[in-house]
């Protein structure tokens, strides 16, 4: 029996998704019923708002500054055509017809009603979805790599690993209630997509000198008031341990994480005022004095799960499309898209296709019903019906034949959806700031809106190339900035939005914290600010050299000082 | 102070000592950590003796003293804080095999998480207890009849669900 077995398969259901079995169904009901039974004790007064809170937020929903906001997990990035209609056709009966694509692969509805939420997650449950944990100082939602399975450069597939840790990190009856927030990301490949290096937790897929496969485990990364890279705990754990180790590590932070201020509690400060040395010491010497056996890995379980993401039944094509390139060369524009927009599948003949979310003008990350029906369509017409979504706020299409990259193209295109930006200036990573969070501090949405209009020449943009702009509406980073090759951190000052740009800042293996340069600026002048930046880049940049390669040779000091030369001529920064 | 056992408001048989209070010769009495030396060492054969610990009590401190205790009470100050569910592994892994009890703020919601983590009994305070009646407590041990994880104290681990499943 396989995953693939046809008796077993649901309607729409793609070959290289995880399927609930009887338990996991049980599971993710006996959750909403709780949820519903928490929702009516909060209205009738046993549970008090204080009280309810924590239990809220690990079912995904938030009080904002309008309203209430549920938050969605997409597990691994990993949806079905079937389960990306739900989300639409929840968008339309609970909320206001769009959804939010988030960095961590989740989903938010930002109008939904307390009242109406077990119903909603019963409509998600429907189609193995939930909200468990995209919230709350829990194990969060586990993210990985968005082109899991197909990616060239892949060691292995993160997803059987992410779905263990999920199912592992569900309801855990030891650490639901941590001194904060917990997150776990995945990669398999040489490069990484996952941005391990700023979770609490990142497992990157190795091999041993003796050929065995195991997770290099990175802690203490993050972004927030208090960024930091993470540091390497253990170089190699083998898959038998993973889940102990992880337990040991848990365990550690749960006992002497601080609890006395919220913005010390994660494990990135306890690392920081430990030293990544004795939280080591403390870790090993907890998983040498555990029973591993229970906890370990159950290799027939991992086999269970890997089976779900065997490669989709995939034709055997050439390698290159003459056919594609012939298109190619008579629709420019769709060209413009394949160089952009499309990437290398490790299978001959097909390729990985990155929908932007972030249309010239468009609210990053925010898709429409509409939008999200009309992927699910594509998905099933072209690509196995599974669909991805990015930390980037993209969704993908990780199974399109190059043959078919022009018909879907044009699908794409007639929804709005063909932006050709992928990795470019307009691919903007942005928090929904001030216009929806109560946290935020300034506004984030109509700073990358007003970017992504200055730089709408999708062929200007195609000559500065690669380049990762990311905006957060307050410290709490939840836009990336201190990782984007361009950050902007919007504050307040004296009852003004006041914008502070960083420069260097770098997700991957090679993961580096920006550095500010220069004062706060206006939200107008931001995009003249990014413009300076992006003019000294290309008159400076040697041949394909990429941003951060020439911010890292030319240096911090000559970027501040074009950028105070420019003020001087009357740029104001 | 209200006491769940089994889902069900209970009578509790224990008393917690005055600090000033002299040891007694018979009963069931909890003392605290500062005096948990001094009442191993003067104890009464007709004693029960329980310790109430914080929950940042050190589980190597309290190894040699638990062959000797019939209760461990471990302290939640507040209901977010989860060090009591992690002690609690601890305290069960040093091999106690008494009573051990949660005493706080806990709510009807994390029963579940407190019996899972080795706890039999919890204690709560009355205000708690009001709002959350022997109901919701009964009801808690429900609502989480299945979970994923192994080597916790739970009926209904889907992991072994599943082995004893493809066994078959």
């Amino acid at each position: 029996m396989t995953a693939h077995d046809p008796a077993l398969a649901r309607p729409n259901a793609p070959t290289t998704t995880y399927r609930y079995d009887e338990f996991d169904a049980a599971f993710v009901k006996e959750r909403v019923a709780e949820f519903r039974e928490q929702v009516r004790r909060r209205l009738e007064g046993s549970l008090t708002e204080d009280e309810f809170r924590p239990f809220r937020l690990m079912n995904g929903l938030y009080l904002q500054l309008h309203a209430y906001m549920l938050r969605v997990a997409i597990p691994y990035g990993v949806l079905t055509a079937r389960q990306m209609r739900r989300l639409a056709d929840i968008a339309d009966k609970y909320d206001r017809g769009y959804g939010h694509f988030t960095t961590r692969q989740n989903l938010q509805y930002n109008w939904p009603k307390l009242v109406d939420t077990p119903d909603i997650l019963e409509a998600l449950a429907e189609v193995e979805m939930h909200a468990i944990q995209t919230s709350g100082n829990c194990i969060r939602n586990v993210t990985a790599d968005h082109f899991s399975g197909v990616a060239p450069d892949e060691i292995e597939d993160p997803r059987p690993t992410a779905e263990f840790l999920r199912q592992w990190s569900s309801a855990h009856p030891e650490f639901s209630f941590l001194p904060r927030k917990f997150k776990i990301a995945v990669t398999g490949a040489a490069h990484d997509r996952a941005a391990i290096m700023v979770h609490d937790i990142g497992l990157a897929i190795e091999t041993n000198e003796a050929g065995e496969t195991g997770y290099k485990v990175v802690v203490g990364g993050g972004l927030g008031r208090s960024p930091f890279v993470g540091k390497a705990i253990r170089d190699f754990v083998s898959r038998a341990d993973l889940l102990a180790y992880l337990e040991a590590i848990l365990r550690v932070y749960n006992r002497f994480g601080r609890r006395d201020n919220k913005y010390k509690a994660r494990i990135k400060i306890l690392v920081h005022e430990k030293g990544i040395d004795e939280v080591r010491q403390a870790v090993e010497a907890e998983f040498a004095a555990m029973d591993r056996s229970v906890f370990s890995y159950d290799p027939a379980e991992f086999e269970r799960i890997a089976a779900f993401f065997a490669p989709p039944p995939y034709e055997t094509l050439t390698a290159e499309s003459e056919k594609l390139r012939a298109e190619s060369v008579a629709h420019p524009a769709f060209g413009n898209f394949v160089d952009v927009n499309v990437s290398p599948h490790k299978v001959p003949g097909y390729a990985v296709v990155t929908v932007s979310l972030k249309p010239i003008g468009g609210i990053p990350g925010d898709a429409t019903s509409q939008q999200m029906r009309v992927l699910a369509d594509a998905s099933e017409r072209f690509g196995f019906g599974e669909l991805r979504i990015s930390h980037e706020q993209n969704v993908i299409l990780p199974h399109v034949k190059q043959d078919e990259l022009f018909d879907l193209w044009k699908t794409l295109d007639a929804a709005g959806l063909a932006t050709a930006n992928a990795g470019l200036v307009s691919d903007i990573i942005s928090c929904p700031g001030l216009d929806y969070c109560a946290l935020a501090t300034a506004r984030s949405i109509p700073v990358a809106q007003a970017i992504s209009r200055r730089f709408s020449d999708l062929s200007r943009q195609r000559r500065i190339g690669k380049l990762g702009i990311k905006i957060s509406g307050c410290i709490n980073a939840c836009g990336h900035h201190h990782v984007g090759a361009i950050g902007i951190l919007g504050l307040e000052k004296k009852g003004q939005e006041s914008y502070q740009i960083t420069l260097g800042g770098d997700p991957t293996f090679s993961a580096a914290i920006g550095e500010i340069v220069g004062p706060g600026v206006t939200a107008d002048q931001v995009p003249d600010v990014i413009e300076h930046i992006v003019d000294f880049y290309l008159a400076e940049r040697q041949e394909n050299e990429t941003f951060i390669q020439t911010w890292r040779r030319v240096g911090h000091a000559r970027f501040k000082d074009v950028l105070r030369r420019e003020g001087e001529d009357g740029a104001d920064i | 102070m209200a006491l769940i056992s089994d889902g069900r408001f209970v009578e509790d048989g224990w008393r917690r000592l005055a600090e000033e209070e002299g040891l007694p010769k018979s009963g069931k009495i909890v003392v605290s950590l500062a005096r948990l030396e001094h009442a191993l060492a003067h104890l009464s054969d007709g004693v029960s003796l329980g310790v109430n610990a914080p929950n940042t009590t050190d589980p190597g401190a309290l190894a040699a003293a638990l062959p000797r205790l019939q209760l461990v009470e471990v302290v939640f100050p507040a209901f977010a804080d989860g060090r009591g569910f992690s002690l609690a592994r601890l305290i069960r892994r040093a091999g106690f095999k008494g009573e051990l009890r949660a005493s706080g703020r806990l709510l009807a919601d994390q029963y579940a998480h407190a019996l899972g983590c080795g706890f039999d009994t919890v204690e709560i305070p009355d205000d708690i207890a009001e709002r959350q009646d022997e109901s919701q407590w009964r009801a808690a041990l429900a609502a989480h009849a299945r979970t994923y994880q192994r080597g916790y104290v739970a009926a209904g681990s889907i992991l072994d669900a599943r082995r004893k499943a493809a066994a078959k």
